[in-house]
């Protein structure tokens, strides 16, 4: 009798499982990068293409640093969240425009708002693979020594940004 | 509609009756890939990793723009002398072990490498110890006399037939 | 008002179904004849009503009927007749139903061929269908509903392209041929649990129905291989991807089972066994429908998903298999143990045969689910792909390949190993010097091509060895027995072209100009520049490859690149010239610079050989159906216990 329950208790485990399975996404990367040191590069800016900047500029800062596009259509949808986080001015944003035109971006921030302090231009894509971007828009938390703290793939929402990145943020900033 | 294809199939092959002595002349194609062994190389490293925007698609059959980026990564790696190796840990860094289709071998994964072995013995195992309690079961009951007929007609039966 | 009449039959069913599932089961367990005479009736009706819903849903396709969401989002109206009737089950609502449907052909036909049988076991047979049915229905009209309207649109967002292809009109419903028809063999095997009744006939009264089940699987996936290698544009027929696995399972478990049938069958052997494995076959194929649609895995075929379809099916899956694996529990142990056998015979041969085949499942399902187990404990994400299929697979299937030439020649009961070694001695000697030699023949000798050629022959050997030996025998046709050996045969074909298709296939990608030759392999192709096509839902560009080989025109490719309207995406479409030893397979890159185009060319030898293979054993499968003694009832199966 017991070991013709054997198959009934390895159904029950898998269906466990397969019902935790049924949350999680299995499209969703998570970052080995979450605890390491933030990429270095030197890119131009949106703001004024002469000038280049590097994420080693911001060191003793605590910023935000977004991944965006003008072609993204669902960067549109965290633009007015980016916006609000930009006038309320607890946390600076930094944008990253991937592989696209500058001229596109500047109209998309013209015409939408810009809640970037600047805009790095990644024309060619490089430096987002060394964050391991694999989709726009992405966003990533940098503490004040460079390391990246936290990232997030897909639009921010409210819960996203109130319930875990502010607060990380505050404490980092301490 | 296939037929419309065999169709101009057809019509295609009385074309290049006709075309067929320029075809002499015609020069010699030449691949896409400027060093075609490098693109080898790319080529079956990317085949064990995974594109990370598509579905479930290997880095090497994507025409995903991120996978056509990575593989051109990979390219510019190898032509500057980078190891399969280095490659591979190049993008492990980045993206995780998820970019593999092969997972490495840690302790997370032994169950997923041994697992099939381990398995295959312990059911060879438990055929083995099945069959020795079997026989000791079935030798324990003596034959009754319907039994002993039953035996025999199934002996008689059992010759050829699969 | 059609869509209406479908939504109401489905309504209709989905009660007779009710009433299928339970009377049937309860009369049988009471004896009542009365409800035991509801069983028939009730599953022709409810097959009608279902056919009827399917009928309505394909009208409302063909008729572009664009105020049903299902159409709206699955049809264009400049979508070819064909492919608008096939994307009647193009979707996830569709093919649920076209499921449904295939389930109440099963049934019926269970009804029609089953007057031999006891009628309280036909009555528990065609009750725990109705019960499988009732839950289909209940998920479709509840979660996945076919027929819902909306105001109406324009037109439709078009039938994804990589659908809009012949192979789809087949393919899915001879796959769900497949899928569905282990329910029978499930039915059948909880009947027995049910009934106490667990001898020989009935291992012989489900075998055929396994067979053909078995049997259309087979063709459907070879059909899906098939399309995979011409359609995706990469040429590759198995991507080991989580919907090929959910389709391999319940094959590999069929498998099994057909092969503990005939121990059941034939000694009464391995009862309990054979019982958990029509369940098993059956519960994968359950599983594999949640997989493909819950999306708790990523894969390139998957339906579009949603978290409460998911969670229906699991439970779904949870009341039906975890019902009969407790059953299963509570019934199997008081299943006698039949007859007699060595530890080398014919029946220990199959059952390492059973061990194997089980094992290569374990694997595959491991493999599909170890990155979900590993989420789901929060220790990270991992992807499991064809890298380790691969390497853990063929370790466990090159034995079993070994068996299946075994097998066959050895006795029931116990082997005379001296004997069987004699027989062999010359056949298995002949097949390891070819095996070793013939990769001389091409340009590399490689290990693993040595070794499947080795099998392959050793297959064949083995048949024409046991096939002699029986025409030398007065046993006359047995349907049974050359089914079996074409079904073996058939594997030793597919043996030959996935070894040859892997080890040696060449590939080039071109950059041609018109005028441009590539010569591979002794054949020339020469690009005769790129024309545009526009078909009635796409518009495109189309290659055209001259092929000649020493000089001689042999044929004209024309392989496409196509963008299709209403979704602006592009697709390949491959031209392949098909060859008993070798495809040449060909596929139109991107326009480069100075108008050449970058084209990629393949050889593939042998590589038809993997679905003719398929084909053979489909066929065995459906040859040994045939046999008459699965038509001759009751008084055969009676003398072995």
């Amino acid at each position: 009798m017991k070991r013709f329950l054997i198959p009934l208790g390895i159904f029950i485990v898998l269906v466990i499982f397969l019902g935790i399975g049924l949350k999680l996404n299995p499209r969703e990367v998570p970052s080995p990068l979450i605890g390491k040191p933030a990429p270095d590069f030197r890119l131009a800016l949106l703001s004024d293409p002469s000038r280049q900047m590097s994420p080693a500029d911001l060191r003793g800062k605590v910023w935000l640093f977004n991944v965006w596009a003008s072609w993204c259509g669902s960067c549109r949808q965290e633009h007015d969240l980016l916006l609000s986080l930009a006038r309320q001015g607890s946390l600076p944003v930094y944008g990253m425009d991937y592989k696209d035109q500058p001229g596109d971006a500047q109209a998309v921030l013209a015409r939408f708002g810009n809640p970037y302090v600047e805009t790095f231009i990644d024309l060619d894509g490089r430096a987002a693979i060394d964050y391991g971007v694999y989709g726009v828009p992405e966003t990533y938390l940098i503490d004040k020594n460079g390391t990246i703290r936290y990232k997030h793939t897909g639009p921010l929402t409210r819960e996203v940004l109130d319930g875990k990145i502010l607060p990380l943020a505050k404490e980092l900033q301490r | 509609m296939r037929l419309n294809m065999k169709l101009a199939q057809r019509a295609g092959l009385a074309i290049f009756a006709l075309w067929f002595p320029l075809a002499a002349v015609a020069g010699e194609a030449v691949p896409v890939a400027e060093d075609p062994v490098l693109e080898q190389r790319m080529i079956a490293l990317s085949e064990d990793l995974r594109c990370l925007v598509c579905q479930n698609e290997s880095l090497a059959g994507s025409r995903a723009e991120l996978a056509q980026d990575l593989r051109q990564e990979i390219r510019d790696q190898l032509r500057a002398g980078k190891s399969d190796k280095e490659v591979i840990n190049y993008l492990t860094q980045r993206y995780g072990d998820f970019v593999l289709y092969k997972p490495p071998l840690k302790p997370l994964t032994w169950l997923l490498w041994f697992g099939p072995f381990v398995l295959l013995i312990g059911a060879a195992g438990g055929f083995y110890l099945y069959l020795k309690r079997r026989g000791a079961r079935l030798a324990g009951e003596s034959l009754s006399a319907e039994e002993k007929q039953r035996v025999e007609a199934l002996l008689r039966n059992n010759g050829n037939e699969s | 008002m059609i869509p209406e009449l479908g939504h109401f039959s489905l309504i209709l069913a989905l009660l007779l179904a009710l009433v299928q599932g339970i009377l049937p089961l309860a009369g049988a367990a009471r004896n009542n004849p009365a409800w035991i005479a509801v069983a028939k009736p009730a599953a022709r009706a409810q097959f009608l009503f279902v056919a009827i819903a399917f009928g309505a849903l394909a009208w409302s396709f063909l008729s572009n009927d664009f105020s049903v969401i299902n159409v709206t989002r699955n049809s264009h109206s400049r979508l070819p007749e064909v492919y608008r009737f096939t994307a009647t089950w193009g979707s996830h609502e569709g093919s649920m139903l076209l499921w449904t449907f295939i389930l109440g052909m099963w049934t019926v036909a269970v009804t029609l061929f089953s007057r031999h049988l006891p009628d309280d076991m036909v009555a528990r047979v065609v009750g725990v269908m109705g019960l499988v049915s009732f839950g289909f229905l209940l998920f479709l009209l509840s979660t996945s509903n076919p027929f819902l309207r909306m105001p109406m649109a324009m037109d439709g967002s078009d039938l994804n392209p990589l659908l809009q292809d012949p192979g789809m009109v087949v393919h899915p419903p001879i796959l769900y041929m497949g899928y569905v028809g282990f329910s029978v063999a499930f039915a059948f095997a909880l009947t027995a649990l049910l009934s106490g009744k667990l001898d020989a006939s009935w291992a012989r009264w489900s075998r055929p129905w396994t067979t053909a089940a078995w049997s259309f699987l087979t063709i459907g996936i070879m059909m899906g291989s098939w399309w995979a290698y011409y359609e995706l544009g990469w040429g590759g027929w198995w991507f080991w991807d989580p919907v090929e696995n959910a389709s391999l399972m319940p094959w590999l478990v069929g498998t099994a089972l057909i092969h503990s049938l005939a121990v059941t069958e034939k000694r009464g052997s391995f009862k309990a066994w054979t019982v958990f494995l029509a369940i098993g076959a059956f519960s994968l194929s359950l599983l594999g429908t949640f997989l493909v649609r819950s999306g708790v895995l990523s894969s390139v075929h998957s339906f579009a998903t949603d978290p409460a379809r998911g969670l229906f099916i699991l439970i779904f899956l949870a009341v039906v298999i975890g019902g009969s694996l407790l059953l299963f529990a509570l019934r199997a142990s008081q299943v006698g143990l039949g007859g007699r056998f060595a530890l080398v015979s014919r029946e220990s041969f199959l059952m390492v045969n059973n061990i194997l085949l089980l094992t290569a499942t374990g694997s595959v399902l491991l493999g599909t689910l170890y990155p979900l187990f590993l989420d789901a404990l929060g220790l990270g994400k991992i992807s499991v792909g064809p890298p380790y299929f691969n390497s853990v697979f063929v370790p466990l299937v090159s034995p079993l390949i070994f068996l299946a030439g075994l097998g066959p020649l050895a006795r029931w009961k116990q082997v005379n190993v001296p004997e069987l070694a004699h027989r062999l001695k010359w056949g298995f000697g002949a097949s390891v010097v070819a095996a070793l030699l013939l990769p001389f023949t091409q340009e590399t000798w490689q290990p693993l091509v040595s070794l499947g050629i080795l099998l392959a022959l050793w297959i064949a050997v083995t048949v024409v060895i046991s096939v002699r030996a029986r025409m030398r025998t007065a046993a006359g046709w047995s349907a049974n027995f050359y089914g079996m050996h074409l079904a073996h045969l058939g594997v030793a074909v597919t043996v030959i072209g996935v070894t040859m298709v892997s080890s040696y296939q060449t590939e080039r990608n071109m950059r041609m100009a018109v005028g441009d030759t590539v010569t591979m392999q002794g054949y020339t192709f020469r690009f005769g520049g790129v024309t545009d096509v526009t078909g009635p839902n796409y518009t495109g560009a189309r290659g055209m490859l001259e092929v000649s080989r020493n000089g001689k025109p042999l044929t004209t490719l024309y392989p496409e690149k196509r963008v299709y309207v209403a979704s602006g995406m592009p697709f390949t479409e491959s031209a392949i010239d098909y060859g008993f030893t070798r495809d040449l397979y060909t596929a139109l890159g991107e326009r480069l610079d100075g108008g050449a185009w970058s084209v990629r060319l393949f050889h593939k030898p042998f590589v038809v050989w993997i679905w003719i293979g398929s084909v053979l054993m489909a066929l065995g499968g459906f040859m040994a159906i045939t046999d008459r003694r699965y038509r001759t009832s009751r008084k055969k199966g009676r003398v072995q216990a």
